[in-house]
């Protein structure tokens, strides 16, 4: 597994493909910073960038990656190595890669202009992480997809739905659903409800950092317990496992059974 | 301290060169063992110096011109009886007292020190402790609260009372005193020209401030910290409030500062942070907020009705998730010269004005309003996408609400 993981790993390094990733991070970092000049408010902007873009890059890079390297796959697969292997060192390599990008690209600039003297580097931390773990699900997501349809077309349809689902549609209904059932106690649906979507979920997440004086303005003792304390944290990060582990264990099961 | 100390005695020599007042030695070997004793012989205008030691009384009553000064902190402990010193004379002194165990009464407010229907009286360096209510003044005027440490152990509203509570007062000054975990820190009821000053009050169980039918008063330079409920101003008019900070008041129901029925005061270069809401105003009119800055509030300022003519200028608004909510479409309240940290315009022209105007107001927080558990969606895309078409073109939110000069530039 560690082999086809640094193979994978290299292989995109040479592509160049982790450099401009890493590049467009750095240059964002760069450019958000120079224009503010703050790093508190850099973090807040740096947050709507990371919730959209990261799944994004994450779900057309996994697409891309797995039917790219299809041929090399079916290569490896008569070879005796074991399938979880093969799949599992692939995957790691493609989202290693890109969450080693997105750490490291956005991580320089911010270290170089003070960060860590600054009382933010919690936010961004968590920032980071939240980033990480996005990748990890988006492309545990997009090799799923890509297992499932041999057409790339549809492939590609289905994986750019799931962003745009995920990343827009979801809260739309959400947002209706709240206001329809408005006379209804939404505390536990609204919570749950977060915690079904992995962006909000890691949207949540930060602004337990950035936000949590205007979180507090609900009157909910559900909430007030969820915000108010650690416990908000410890359950989105934990759901946040969960939502890692079940794509990956899903991806591991389908390439077990798939007949090439 | 050292000018304070020197101030005193020439007041202190002012005193006794006019009325050539004694002094009057208070300990446990001295002649006369207890306050209550030294009152009744000291004649007017004389000094009780109490030494240190611990004195178990309650209930004195100081019907004299007295200057009481304690030296070395002694303790005057009230065993949870009742009430402790009550002032009914003019021109008394209390300064350097440690006052603990005031007794707690559903029926009568107790207080550490009681000035009734005096005047020119003074109270300072005093520390209380374990208090019901800490310093009381009742229709008294032209006093001075200078220099206390008042630190409560108030957990409920229902059986606490207040630091310092000025009920029908008049020309008086609070100031540099610290006031802590009781249930209102600094209460004014009915008093008129008050100065409270650079005070402290914090971790109080209710409000820091609170206020109601008191006009002409100012507040500066105070802390008002971690209040259960923040600061809660009410029926006043003629109110200024200068250069105070508001922080950390977290909660449903918790403001940096309430305003309600405020008419005709100035608020200027006070500082709003982190707090649910910076400020709550309601039915509040001709109000000038000036050189503030709201910095990482939940809501910077919530208008909630009948406020008019309020003019906002000059003021930073800085990283709150909201800056403005309003929950009505009427607004008759200007804003001007304002920076804006939200502001996305740009300056052809390079006056240090942006070209186009800034809409406070996001649709976003009206829908909060509305159904407040949508409040989980803060700062997600869908969001910013319906705030952007209503930016565009506003249908939920006041049309004439807007900042038409935002500065490009915090102002410092």
């Amino acid at each position: 597994m560690l082999k086809i993981l640094k193979y994978s790993f290299y292989d995109l390094m040479r592509s160049r493909w982790s450099y401009v990733y890493f590049i467009f991070y750095l240059l964002l970092g760069f450019v958000l910073l120079f224009l503010n000049n703050d790093v508190s408010k850099a973090v807040i902007t740096l947050m709507n960038i990371i919730i959209v873009l990261v799944p994004l890059i994450a779900t057309i890079f996994g697409v891309m990656y797995y039917y790219n390297s299809k041929e090399f796959t079916e290569l490896l697969l008569a070879q005796p190595i074991k399938r979880t292997s093969i799949f599992l060192g692939q995957y790691l390599g493609v989202s290693g890669s890109l969450a080693m990008s997105l750490v490291l690209g956005l991580g320089i600039p911010f270290t170089l202009y003070g960060l860590l003297k600054s009382n933010a580097i919690w936010d961004f931390s968590l920032l980071l992480v939240a980033g990480a773990f996005l990748t990890f699900i988006f492309t545990a997501l997009a090799f799923n997809i890509a297992l499932s349809n041999e057409n790339k077309i549809k492939g590609f349809g289905y994986a750019v739905l799931l962003w745009l689902f995920l990343a827009v549609i979801y809260d739309g209904i959400f947002l209706i659903s709240l206001i329809i059932f408005e006379e209804y106690p939404l505390d536990n649906f609204s919570l749950v409800s977060t915690m079904l979507n992995p962006i909000d979920l890691s949207r949540t997440l930060i602004l337990l950092k950035l936000d949590i004086s205007a979180l507090l303005g609900y009157t909910g003792a559900v909430f007030k317990k969820f915000f108010g304390t650690n416990f908000g944290f410890f359950v989105s990060m934990g759901v946040l496992m969960i939502w890692t582990i079940l794509p990956v264990w899903r991806m591991v099961h389908k390439a077990k059974r798939k007949d090439f | 301290m050292n000018v304070w100390n020197k101030l005193l005695l020439i007041l202190f020599m002012a005193f006794g060169a006019a009325s050539h007042g004694s002094t009057l030695e208070i300990c446990s070997t001295c002649p006369i063992k207890s306050i209550k004793e030294g009152i009744d012989q000291a004649q007017a205008y004389d000094t009780l110096l109490i030494k240190k030691g611990t004195y178990l009384e309650f209930d004195i009553i100081v019907d004299k011109p007295l200057t009481i000064i304690g030296k070395d902190y002694p303790v005057v402990d009230g065993e949870d009886q009742g009430e402790i010193f009550t002032v009914t004379s003019d021109n008394v002194t209390i300064d350097g007292l440690f006052i603990i165990n005031v007794g707690t009464s559903y029926t009568s407010d107790y207080a550490a020190i009681r000035v009734v229907k005096s005047k020119n009286f003074l109270i300072q360096n005093v520390v209380l402790e374990k208090l019901f209510f800490g310093i009381y003044l009742e229709k008294s005027t032209d006093g001075r609260v200078f220099h206390n440490k008042i630190i409560g152990d108030a957990v409920e509203e229902f059986n606490s009372g207040n630091g310092i509570q000025l009920w029908y007062c008049q020309n008086v000054s609070v100031e540099n005193n610290i006031v802590q975990h009781v249930r209102d820190g600094i209460y004014l009821e009915f008093s008129d020209q008050i100065v409270i000053k650079n005070n402290i009050s914090t971790n109080n169980v209710r409000y820091g401030l609170h206020f109601m039918f008191s006009n002409d008063d100012l507040y500066q330079d105070n802390t008002f910290e971690n209040n259960g409920a923040g600061v809660a101003v009410m029926f006043s008019k003629k109110i200024k409030m200068y250069n105070n900070t508001f922080k950390k008041n977290w909660g449903a129901a918790s403001f940096g500062m309430l305003l309600k029925e405020i008419n005709d005061s100035e608020i200027i270069g006070n500082t709003f942070e982190e707090n649910t809401v910076g400020i709550s105003i309601e039915g509040s009119n001709r109000i000038n907020y000036k050189e503030n800055d709201f910095v990482n509030n939940g809501w910077a300022l919530k208008v909630r009705g009948a406020c008019y003519s309020n003019v906002f200028s000059s003021n930073n608004f800085l990283y709150n998730s909201f800056d403005v909510s309003y929950n009505s479409k009427l607004n008759d309240n200007s804003f001007s010269g304002n920076y804006w940290s939200n502001y996305t315009g740009y300056d052809l022209d390079k006056n240090g004005v942006g070209d186009v105007p800034y809409r406070p107001v996001k649709l976003f927080s009206y829908i909060v309003n509305r159904t407040p558990e949508t409040i989980v969606l803060l700062r997600s895309l869908f969001m910013d996408i319906i705030d952007f078409s209503e930016k565009v073109s506003p249908v939920f939110t006041p049309d004439n609400l807007r900042d038409n000069s935002p500065l490009m530039k915090k102002l410092q």
